[in-house]
């Protein structure tokens, strides 16, 4: 089958000018996502720590069941049928969110047009699904780095007359936090790469817009290689942020 | 609450409009968690064999040896399944001259996409045996084929049994990913019946994702149950 090459497509005019919009999407709902990600994530490890029982069965619920479903019928449950889930009145504001944008705006002699579209019921959805569908995965990572530090280590330092909090915040936390901190590095490109699934339900990310791309210009194989080639270096430059990482604060502990 | 409409189609959901007939695969039109499952098992049996080729090659020292593997493993990495997935769906048309069916095009890409993940599994597993298994194969005279072939890659493999679990389970939840270019697998059953019936949409959605829980947190915990095990007879390095 013959298929011609047209890659100076890509280049300019409107294919160009939809992948970047794509690329800020996706920048936007990973940032957003990951930030609410981890406040839940940190709440549900500190939910699985305390000694209250019920709390303990709820978080390893919650991490057993969202680690164990798909993130695409995740989100799909989460735009269709939410309405159960999330109280009618913010629903409600929600869909109508999308009245209130302000539309097109010119700033900096640069013209926004969908840039900037943070809010809109779509966007929000993703954001949700995504950050419910990763904090279930940091709430483990962070859990498996506390619980990586000997158990004596916390038994000593309360011996010693710190209170639990204070053996938390002095002892336990300033070493586990330098072993969590890279499979968190790596659950955020996980997450970066999990925002492309936002696009079955209408987000406009990086993706959206590459088969947006392969629809209006017929260039498949271009549109999805130019994707590709973003999500690489993203995923570069987070891999190079672990190695920096590693190298200047990794300090092997001795037991 | 609309559960009847879970109930008349849970049937649906499981193995789809599959028929029996007398013609070889003897079931056709197979769907729903049956065509999901058996997506997942082509592709972790695919991915098995090209993720041990990776990981070795990996290890190996010789550069036009390594350099490819490298590249293989770190580039699907860094991409989303779903990209990956686009991506040979239209470039498989270019290559082979005609079109591919959209399942054997997800079975392909799964086999590539957790070929690379595997191939990481098995370099990290091999890796962590401690150097004196293949000092010691070395110097009773086997070849290096041989010391990696009888010594090195029995033990590995088996250490590694809890990781290709885990990694099974993740490409459970991944066939997901089938349904956007329209393979009829658990998650476009539930699109399906969703869009048909419109008012269960929170019954049907609850229903496909405790399918897939069951399936998952299953192998999960004989996964975890495994490593319990497994991790008793390592060799150590004391």
């Amino acid at each position: 089958m013959a298929y011609n090459f047209n890659w100076e497509i890509m280049l300019s005019g409107e294919p160009a000018q939809w992948m970047w919009e794509g690329f800020v999407t996706t920048l936007q709902i990973s940032v957003v996502a990951l930030v609410l990600a981890m406040l839940l994530g940190i709440v549900i490890c500190v939910l699985r720590l305390t000694p209250f029982k019920p709390l303990q069965w709820f978080s390893l619920a919650y991490v057993e069941f969202f680690r164990n479903t798909p993130l695409l019928v995740q989100i799909f449950f989460w735009y269709n049928a939410s309405h159960f889930v999330i109280p009618a009145g913010l629903n409600e504001w929600m869909n109508d969110l999308y009245y209130w944008f302000p539309g097109p705006f010119s700033l900096f002699g640069h013209e926004y047009i969908g840039e900037w579209m943070l809010f809109n019921v779509e966007f929000i959805t993703g954001v949700i699904a995504l950050t419910v569908y990763s904090a279930a995965f940091i709430a483990e990572e962070i859990r498996a780095g506390i619980f990586s530090i000997p158990k004596n280590q916390l038994e000593a330092s309360r011996a010693v007359g710190l209170s639990f909090f204070q053996a938390y915040r002095y002892v336990i936390l300033p070493q586990a936090l330098r072993i969590v901190i890279p499979p968190l590095i790596s659950q955020a490109l996980n997450l970066i790469k999990n925002s492309s699934l936002c696009m079955v339900i209408g987000v406009t990310d990086l993706m959206f817009m590459a088969s947006q791309v392969e629809s209006y210009y017929g260039a498949p194989f271009e549109a999805f290689s130019a994707a590709l080639l973003i999500y690489l270096l993203i995923s570069l430059f987070v891999s190079i942020c672990i190695n920096m990482y590693n190298k200047h604060f990794m300090i092997q502990v001795r037991y | 609450m609309h559960w009847d409409i879970v109930i008349d189609n849970f049937d649906y959901f499981l193995w789809g409009a599959a028929k029996l007939d007398g013609i070889f695969p003897y079931i056709h039109n197979i769907g729903g968690l049956a065509a999901a499952i058996i997506l997942a098992i082509a592709g972790i049996f695919g991915a098995f064999w090209i993720g041990l080729a990776a990981g070795l090659m990996r290890l190996s020292k010789k550069w036009w040896i390594k350099y490819p593997a490298v590249f293989y493993i770190e580039m699907i990495r860094g991409m989303p399944l779903l990209l990956l997935i686009f991506w040979f769906f239209f470039l498989a048309p270019v290559l082979l001259g005609q079109s591919l069916p959209a399942f054997t095009t997800t079975m392909v890409c799964f086999m590539i996409f957790t070929g690379a993940y595997i191939g990481e599994i098995v370099r990290a597993g091999v890796v962590a045996l401690p150097s004196g298994q293949m000092e010691a194969a070395r110097g009773s005279g086997l070849s290096k084929y041989q010391a990696m072939r009888f010594v090195i890659l029995p033990q590995a493999l088996r250490n590694m049994i809890p990781s290709f679990v885990n990694q099974f389970v993740s490409l459970t939840k991944d066939t997901s990913l089938a349904s956007v270019i329209g393979v009829n697998e658990l998650t476009r059953t539930g699109v399906q019946v969703d869009n048909r019936e419109m008012i269960g949409s929170f019954e049907v959605w609850i229903t496909i994702a405790a399918l897939y829980f069951v399936v998952c947190y299953i192998l999960t915990s004989i996964s975890r149950r495994m490593e319990a095990q497994l991790s008793r007879y390592q060799a150590r390095d004391r």
